[in-house]
């Protein structure tokens, strides 16, 4: 049970490390590459705080052993801004509309967001708190998270509802 | 938690796979998504010191019809790409549906189908869909394969016919004829994401006279492995559907949940609602197969 060599895609970025077979992706994106934008709430796959995009879908990266993350485009939230200092549409709307309080469920709540609009442009709300529905937030009451997504969506894709 | 440490093997074939599972037997585990595994490793409850990773075995998330026109779903197909199918939504509704309302959408876009039937739970949302569509797993052993219906598959609380030295192929799931109609009915404590406390499966095929040919109906989260009913199914069979009749089959569907009580509903509600959403079930499952228009 040594460590094996894995090589990771991490926001276009290559990286190639030692890991045990156990490792969580999420632990090894945080622990040791530290890019602690994501975040660890429950690993059992219920909070939705870990969630990443894996070849752009997304999944929990609790539930994910880094081995198994080789060889696929993996994008966190620091990988979802389109440049180092310019927010991503859906991060700029979570910013302007108050979507943010303790932040600590944001950044999955952004990576379900842009999972969503990547597949569905134009989601009606019902679809957004479907989309939504592996992310749990305990401080906004998601209205305003709604709220943002749809501001994004409108600005991203240029709909008025 | 931390997960417990392991051997990972990253097979690229299935056959190779299988040698692996042969040789290691009891001390091996097969990964998939590994949405229930990791769960169940991290909270000590299994202990592989091998684990058979299929994330590298090529094309084996195809859903395609295979020589004799049935479905054949490979053993990474996810719950994401089951739920949008095409031939899924227009064949199998009431498996487009329990796909669709498995765990999350993060779950669904890591877990496989062939995944949530193999750990044998008896909540398993796709397991009623999938023994009301009469589906079978092809099983991998080192003789050769084996087709085992799912209905002789399940033994009880997470245990099944499946053996530590064997492999799951594919699932089989038989064409509908014209006429018919299947549906998913599910009760439980949150509108999204929860465990079912309840589920119940219908299929029917109707002739041109509009007499029920087939009938049948699955029960979840009411007996240590998910159930067929077949008293219920023999009533319907040879009938014209009518409420009274979908009524009767309810009924006796009661009869034969056998639930405990415990956190998500207690045995008596739990044997309620198997009767109102029997009836929705086959309610559901009769529109669909007298609308259909292939």
């Amino acid at each position: 049970m040594t460590k094996v060599n894995v090589k990771l895609k991490i926001n276009g970025d290559p990286y190639e490390l030692a890991v045990r077979p156990n490792r969580t992706l999420v632990e090894v994106l945080r622990d040791d590459l530290h890019l602690t934008g994501t975040k660890i709430g429950c690993k059992t796959g219920d909070c939705g705080a870990c969630t990443i995009l894996l070849d752009g879908k997304s999944v929990c990266s609790c539930m994910t052993l880094a081995i198994e993350a080789q060889g696929k485009e993996i994008t966190t939230i620091e990988g979802v801004g389109l440049s180092y200092d310019k927010l991503h549409p859906i991060q700029e709307a979570f910013v302007n509309e108050g979507a943010v309080q303790c932040g600590y469920c944001t950044p999955g709540m952004i990576m379900s967001a842009k999972n969503l609009l990547d597949k569905n442009p134009k989601p009606t709300e019902l679809e957004i708190r479907k989309a939504l529905s592996g992310n749990l937030c305990r401080c906004t009451g998601y209205a305003r998270i709604v709220k943002a997504i749809e501001v994004a969506s409108e600005k991203m894709y240029n709909t008025q509802k | 938690m931390a997960i417990p440490n392991f051997n990972y093997l990253a097979p690229t074939t299935l056959k190779e796979a299988l040698t692996m599972r042969v040789s290691h037997g009891a001390k091996s585990s097969i990964m998939a998504g590994g949405t229930d595994l990791l769960i169940k490793m991290a909270h000590r409850n299994h202990h592989p010191e091998y684990v058979i990773g299929l994330n590298c075995v090529a094309d084996i998330n195809y859903i395609r019809y295979n020589a004799a026109g049935n479905l054949a779903i490979g053993p990474m197909a996810k719950l994401s790409t089951i739920m949008d199918h095409p031939d899924i939504v227009s064949h199998f509704p009431a498996l487009s549906h329990s796909s669709g309302v498995t765990a999350t959408v993060q779950i669904r876009n890591m877990s496989t189908l062939i995944g949530n039937i193999v750990n044998a739970s008896p909540s398993a949302d796709n397991a009623t869909p999938l023994l009301v569509l009469d589906a079978s797993l092809v099983i991998m052993h080192e003789g050769g394969e084996r087709e085992v219906p799912l209905h002789e598959f399940f033994l009880g609380f997470g245990n099944s016919v499946m053996k530590p030295t064997e492999l799951i192929k594919e699932m089989i799931l038989p064409m509908p004829g014209k006429n018919s109609g299947s549906s998913y009915q599910k009760i439980s404590t949150r509108s999204k994401v929860d465990i079912a406390g309840v589920c119940v499966s219908a299929f029917l095929t109707l002739n041109d006279a509009g007499v029920i040919t087939t009938a049948r109906i699955a029960l979840g989260s009411v007996a240590p492995k998910p159930i067929r009913v077949p008293q219920a199914e023999q009533v319907l069979e040879g009938q014209k559907p009518s409420i009274e009749l979908f009524r009767k089959a309810a009924a006796l569907s009661r009869e034969e949940a056998k639930p405990i009580s415990d956190m998500r509903a207690s045995a008596d509600y739990r044997k309620a609602m198997v009767e109102v959403l029997t009836i929705r079930a086959l309610e559901a499952s009769l529109l669909i197969a007298t609308n259909k228009t292939h």
